[in-house]
């Protein structure tokens, strides 16, 4: 277990479920205010690898290491609590509530029961949710109760609820799946703003989406790193087209 | 609380309440078969299940009566075609339960659990409409009266034995049926993965119904079972339901196996704290200790670790 | 940016249900009825306690809790462990072997007073031991499930398992507790006479008011974050816990508020009835307790009263007449209020038809139903998780 610079670092790790190696040994390193992409084929290992990093599944082997400090072992309203935000493969927001409630709901005050109590939106508060509501192309929007939204709006809404966290590390899971092309064009637009303060991991397979925002891609396949570097170097590793592009 | 007696007195005591809890694990791992099968299926739990237990019960009682009335001769035989007719009734019964109410609330656990509560009360009130409040007893045939002599301390029942029986039987069915023909392919395929399971041309609403129904008709055959330790009324059903429910969530439900082993340590436990303690104690701490148990371990003595 | 009286009394409209739910209490009932009937309804508004307790536990939680029995029982026993111990002095007992205990315990050969029955001699102790008792249990209760995330069914079950074994308990001690009949022949709190006409009203209107409390205490929790993390975490418990938040400390918190409720509904019931009993405990009451609360509106506190005083007021009138029929229409109702009114009485209230004929006619599609989204109806007899800033319109389906 080697003490690190990086944001995150991820070290030999490994889950098993009943003898399957859903993660099997993988190393990764994500730096400060990276835009990290992880492709690969289906069952390779990038969902369980996310759950694996936010607490969802509990590791077998191996170390997940967050500014340092040990993550394998934290329940999971701790590992958010430490900075790292997660968002779903299907959008996950409160469909009984509000576009504003939902980001209410989501801001990183009064998460005890008393001090929930007693919490009261101030205009501070206030401003936060209009600024990040803002950046989700959401300001007009915010007091439709969210289950109206267009799938891709309930994507960003998402993306929205962990922004007002203020993490340092979002991890992404299949962010513009379902989304229309214009959507998919804002989406970059938003992912690449959102990154100058922090790490981004993203999952995707749309490989459009993928160059257009990526610095680093790590492919993943069968529960291993298949490769890792910048894009242009992935599109013509041998290895990782036989396996995954295909084209 | 075992002073008092020798070794071998305790264990004819242990062998005698015994086999007295077995008859009672047999009810239970009926009614608890029935169950688990749905919930594991359907993630339904059946609040009336217990009533169905009470159709198998009064349809032996019925025959009974005709049998005793119009066919004497026909008394050592009825209580085999009891027990089919059992069956076939709370079968029946159940499969219309569930396509007239549950399946419309599948995606909804618990206000299923608030709609079978209020089948409950309509079944146990047709039952006392029927039937009358007070409790009756079908006429046990001759040959199951009486008991067999084991050993200078142990005596055997009869209708025991044959309930014994007749549980092993369902209980080997059961296990065929699910696990070793075409038709339990299906269910087991659709509990997996019902998408898939339905885009593979099985359909899934007719499995959930014939599921249900099953689980219901076994629960029948429970009834008369039960005619055979205690008697019959509109509220017998609910004696044993929250024994059942416990038993189910005890095993895990997914798995035959952890059922009955639940069943069969409920049920024993019982029986045997019956014989040092009062009824009421005994229960209380069984249960309790089931609960504490299950605090520890909720999912269950017997589970599958499962990738969400 | 709701203030303190805002978040404790609701919008205008939320503020007018209670007020006339307080004038039907108040008034309404008490001119128009006799004392006996008076009664009656007092001792259905004690399971009203409970049905509150269940909104916001099971409305807005989504936390199915068969048992409320339990705390219901709990807080009654333990007053009636007071009252009876109060009726049973020295004098009164002249006649037993022992003197000075109470009857049911003479009945069993004891003699002397069980340890636990001994610090209900002290009026202090009994009023605190109403509110922490109950609370602790649900405490203990909720910490091993919920911590454990046992929730949904197995934690429905569960709970029904308890009442059923905390019943037979009971049962079956009786030198201790007074077996199935409870504990009887209630007579005097310190000194007073609760069973003559002039107490009963003094008791029905604490209870009322008393209510009317626990409904305020229910809105202001529902108001804030707290209310808006309940309705979220039944939606969504995962997200809520990968929002930071600890989602079974929620829980936890919700189910003892609506333990506590019921056992205060419970010493209520000890007072204006004067007996209290297992039967009021098992799975059967607790199963119905839900369905008031279920009939008035599941999401609606005030709504839960008065599906509470229908329901009530419903066995009362059938069962005499017609105690067959009752029982069918009881499981009807279970059945039909699941699959026809999920949100009970209040449900329908708000319902589009109704506001459409009553508050505004139709609207044409120009402004693509905006304006209905923005419409309040004039009498939402509901507590919602109230927007934060009054200035923003409300959004059409906050009433869930």
């Amino acid at each position: 277990m080697s003490n690190t610079d990086f944001l995150l670092a991820i070290e030999n790790l490994t889950v098993s479920f009943d003898g399957f190696k859903a993660v099997n040994d993988v190393t990764a390193y994500i730096d400060y205010n990276e835009l990290r992409v992880v492709i690969g084929p289906n069952g390779a290992g990038k969902t369980t690898l996310l759950d694996l990093i936010c607490g969802k599944t509990a590791a077998t082997g191996g170390s997940i290491r967050f500014k340092n400090r040990e993550l394998t072992r934290l329940a999971e309203h701790r590992i958010v609590r430490e900075g790292v935000g997660r968002k779903f493969q299907t959008p996950s927001i409160y469909e009984n509530l509000t576009v504003y409630e939902n980001l209410e709901v989501s801001y990183p005050s009064a998460r005890d029961v008393i001090k929930a109590l007693f919490f009261r939106v101030d205009e501070e508060i206030d401003a936060r949710i209009r600024e990040v509501a803002e950046t989700i192309f959401l300001a007009d929007c915010l007091d439709m109760e969210a289950s109206l939204l267009s799938h891709g709006q309930k994507q960003w809404l998402e993306i929205g609820m962990l922004l007002i966290q203020g993490p340092e590390l979002l991890m992404l899971d299949e962010p513009v799946a379902g989304m229309s092309v214009k959507e998919r064009e804002q989406t970059a637009e938003l992912l690449k703003r959102i990154c100058k303060d922090r790490a981004v991991i993203v999952i995707e397979h749309d490989m459009e989406f993928v160059e257009r925002i990526a610095n680093r891609v790590t492919v993943l396949h069968q529960g291993q790193v298949l490769a890792e570097g910048p894009m242009s170097e992935i599109k013509n590793n041998a290895k990782v087209v036989e396996v995954y592009l295909g084209h | 609380m075992f002073e008092g007696y020798t070794a071998s007195e305790l264990g004819a005591i242990f062998a005698m309440q015994g086999f007295s809890g077995l008859s009672l694990f047999c009810v239970f791992l009926l009614m608890a078969l029935g169950l688990a099968i749905i919930f594991g299926q359907m993630q339904v739990i059946n609040m009336a299940h217990g009533e169905f237990l009470t159709i198998g019960a009064y349809t032996t009682y019925m025959l009974s009566t005709i049998a005793e009335q119009y066919a004497p001769w026909f008394m050592d035989y009825y209580f085999f075609l009891a027990i089919a007719l059992g069956f076939v009734i709370a079968f029946v019964v159940g499969w219309l339960v569930e396509f007239s109410m549950i399946r419309f609330l599948y995606k909804r656990p618990l206000d299923t659990l608030l709609a079978t509560w209020g089948l409950s009360l309509i079944m146990q009130q047709f039952f006392r409409s029927t039937f009358g409040a007070r409790e009756v007893s079908p006429t046990l045939p001759d040959w199951l009266l009486g008991s067999y002599q084991l050993t200078e301390m142990t005596e055997i029942p009869i209708n025991g034995m044959l309930v014994v029986t007749i549980t092993a039987a369902l209980t080997v069915a059961v296990f065929f049926l699910l696990f070793r023909s075409r038709w339990g392919l299906k269910v087991r395929a659709t509990t997996q993965n019902r998408v898939m399971a339905g885009a593979a041309g099985i359909n899934t609403a007719r499995v959930d119904r014939n599921t249900f129904a099953l689980g219901c008709g076994i629960a029948g055959v429970a009834g008369a079972v039960f005619t055979t330790i205690a008697s019959t009324g509109p509220t017998s059903g609910s004696l044993y339901i929250v024994d059942t429910f416990l038993v189910v969530v005890f095993g895990g439900a997914a798995s035959l196996f952890g059922t009955i082993a639940s069943a069969f340590s409920i049920a024993q436990a019982q029986s045997i704290l019956e014989f040092f303690l009062t009824g009421s104690m005994a229960k209380v701490i069984t249960l309790t200790a089931v609960i504490g148990i299950l605090m520890l371990r909720p999912e269950g003595l017997f589970s599958i670790r499962v990738r969400k | 940016m709701a203030t303190l009286t805002q978040r404790l009394l609701g919008s205008r409209g939320d503020l007018l249900a209670l007020l006339l739910l307080a004038a039907v209490i108040f008034l309404v009932m008490p001119l128009t009825l006799d004392i006996f009937r008076l009664n009656l309804v007092g001792k259905y508004l004690t399971y009203a306690f409970v049905a509150v307790g269940l909104v916001l536990c099971w409305g807005y939680g989504g936390i199915l809790s068969l048992g409320q029995g339990i705390f219901f029982g709990l807080g009654g026993y333990c007053m009636a462990m007071f009252l009876k111990l109060e009726a049973s002095d020295p004098e009164a007992t002249a006649i037993q072997s022992t003197p000075g205990i109470p009857d049911f315990m003479d009945w069993n050969q004891l003699t002397e007073l069980p340890w636990f029955w001994v610090p209900f001699e002290n009026f202090a102790f009994t009023l605190i031991a109403v509110l922490v008792v109950p609370t602790v249990f649900a405490f203990l209760i909720g910490v091993a499930m919920f911590k454990r995330r046992v929730s949904g069914v197995y934690f429905a079950i569960i709970t029904q398992s308890i009442a059923a074994i905390l019943t037979i308990l009971i049962i079956g001690q009786q030198g201790l507790t007074g077996g199935v009949n409870g504990i009887t022949d209630l007579r005097t709190l310190l000194g007073w006479d609760i069973r003559t006409d002039s107490a009963k009203y003094v008791l029905y209107y604490l209870n009322g008011a008393l209510l009317i409390g626990c409904i305020v205490i229910g809105r202001y929790i529902l108001s804030s974050k707290v209310g808006k993390l309940l309705l979220a975490l039944k939606d969504k418990e995962d997200r809520v816990r990968f929002s930071g938040y600890d989602v079974s400390n929620f829980k936890i918190f919700v189910f003892c508020v609506a333990a506590m409720f019921s056992a205060v509904g419970g010493a209520m019931f000890t007072l204006q009835v004067g007996f209290m009993s297992p039967s009021f405990i098992g799975i059967v009451p607790s199963i119905e307790m839900v369905i008031f609360a279920a009939v008035g509106g599941r999401m609606s506190l005030i709504g839960a009263v008065y599906g509470t005083l229908l329901v009530n007021y419903g066995k009362t009138a059938f069962s005499e007449s017609y105690p067959e029929l009752w029982l069918f229409l009881m499981g009807a109702l279970f059945i039909g209020v699941v699959m026809a009114f999920p949100n009970g009485l209040a449900g329908i209230l708000k319902s589009d038809w109704i506001r459409r004929v009553f508050v505004r006619p139709p609207l044409a599609a120009i402004d693509g139903g905006a304006a209905v989204r923005d419409a309040s109806p004039a009498a939402k007899p509901a507590a919602t998780a109230s927007s934060p800033d009054d200035n923003l319109p409300r959004p059409a389906g906050a009433g869930r």
